[in-house]
């Protein structure tokens, strides 16, 4: 430390009387995670381009899938006012709608899950708030995708 | 042989440069300095100068530099486009000031200027390039063969062959594209399109036998799968490489193992 008397008022760099100098200067603003000699570690694994690629394909998938859902379920044939509880009964006595219906629930969640993935490891910067926002996104997602295909499978269209 | 006779009816013919059509106009160069030295805050600066607007902008940096402020402080080396040591973000865009004319950048307004995004500011616009360089020494840029022995004779490859790497081989590493990435703004972690580039440039030349190696480092968590094809990289290229291109067919080379 320098042994000239620097006040350390808020007023800011007046003549002489600067908060830093050659000696002391102030802290440079270091980018968020920079690469060093030892970051990243490397993985070796493929997970990477099966993420990439499984959201393209189950990108296209869910474009007929999603379509098709909407139009059965919004327009065609009554439109939304026939929807009730005998409707979904009736559709899922199918296997065809079983399987449609968990292909979509599975393929969305799965696409949506991967897409905030990819958010968060853009955007948050500290390991903690990365770990802790992974941790949420992972549990919110195994618990939607176990209950939707515990409903698909187990409803019973003579509940009461 | 007879020696020509210069033509001077054209220099006498024309018409003294009079004040009124002087080429000179007065720009605004805001600059954003910071010296650690002084204060922890970086600051904007105007400078007022006359300048041709057929000049550069690296000219106006020097013109403020040399008469102005000599406190200002900057890279340049060849200043002409090829040693890539003065990109830097000027009105908001990663361009190289050497390649910049004051004309095309609307001089009505002021100028802004500014160091390269994503990596430390040192001082004005210098900032350390050691973490970009890290990126690029990564991908292991540089020619690897399986033979043993030194070669004989020149590694020879057909025209179509040297024409497969070419756009990526115009790279001079000034880190406009790294710098201009949404994705290594947030993360250094990101090897960036400088290095994907220069990998690129290896991955697809017939002469060099490691390209497995180098798509196996860029097949990692922090390697080409996190480009999000913004082509913020492509548009500041100032050598004009196609560079999501070339990630993208890092990828397709990853997908289909054919390269």
């Amino acid at each position: 430390m320098s042994t000239t008397d620097t006040t350390a008022s808020g007023i800011g760099p007046v003549e002489g009387a600067s908060l830093y100098s050659v000696d002391n200067p102030a802290p440079v603003i270091e980018p968020p995670r920079q690469r060093t000699k030892k970051t990243p570690k490397s993985t070796r694994g493929n997970f990477e381009l099966a993420a990439w690629l499984f959201m393209r394909l189950s990108g296209v998938v869910l474009v007929v899938l999603v379509i098709g859902h909407l139009l059965i379920q919004l327009v065609l044939d009554g439109g939304v006012s026939k929807i009730g509880f005998a409707f979904v009964a009736g559709r899922w006595a199918s296997p065809f709608w079983q399987v449609w219906d968990l292909l979509m629930l599975w393929l969305a969640m799965l696409h949506g899950t991967n897409g905030l993935r990819t958010v968060i490891n853009d955007y948050a910067e500290r390991p903690n708030t990365r770990l802790w926002l992974k941790g949420l996104l992972y549990t919110a997602t195994v618990f939607t995708i176990l209950l939707g295909t515990l409903v698909i499978f187990t409803f019973d269209p003579n509940i009461r | 042989m007879a020696t020509p006779v210069l033509d001077k009816a054209d220099a006498a013919g024309s018409p003294e440069p009079g004040f009124a059509d002087s080429p000179y106009i007065t720009v605004t160069m805001r600059i954003r300095r910071f010296n650690p030295e002084v204060s922890a805050e970086a600051v904007w600066e105007d400078f007022q100068l006359e300048i041709d607007p057929k000049e550069r902008v690296l000219d106006a940096l020097h013109k403020i530099k040399w008469d102005l402020d000599g406190t200002l402080t900057f890279r340049r080396s060849c200043a002409h486009g090829i040693c890539g040591s003065d990109a830097m973000r000027i009105n908001g865009k990663n361009r190289l000031a050497c390649k910049t004319l004051i004309k095309d950048i609307n001089p009505e307004k002021p100028i802004t200027v500014e160091a390269i995004k994503g990596l430390t500011v040192l001082k004005d616009l210098v900032v350390d390039m050691e973490p970009f360089f890290q990126a690029y020494r990564d991908v292991m840029p540089f020619l690897i063969t399986k033979e043993t022995n030194e070669p004989t004779r020149e590694r020879l490859q057909t025209a179509e062959d040297r024409a497969r790497f070419d756009d990526t081989t115009k790279c001079i590493l000034c880190a406009a594209c790294t710098s201009s990435c949404p994705v290594f703004w947030n993360d250094g972690q990101y090897f960036g399109p400088a290095a994907i580039v220069n990998a690129h440039r290896f991955i697809f030349d017939s002469r060099d036998e490691a390209g497995e190696q180098r798509l196996e480092i860029l097949n990692d968590k922090d390697g080409v799968w996190r480009c999000r094809t913004t082509f913020n990289c492509t548009d500041a290229c100032p050598r004009g490489i196609e560079v999501t291109k070339a990630i993208a067919e890092v990828k397709r080379a990853l997908i289909t193992r054919r390269f």
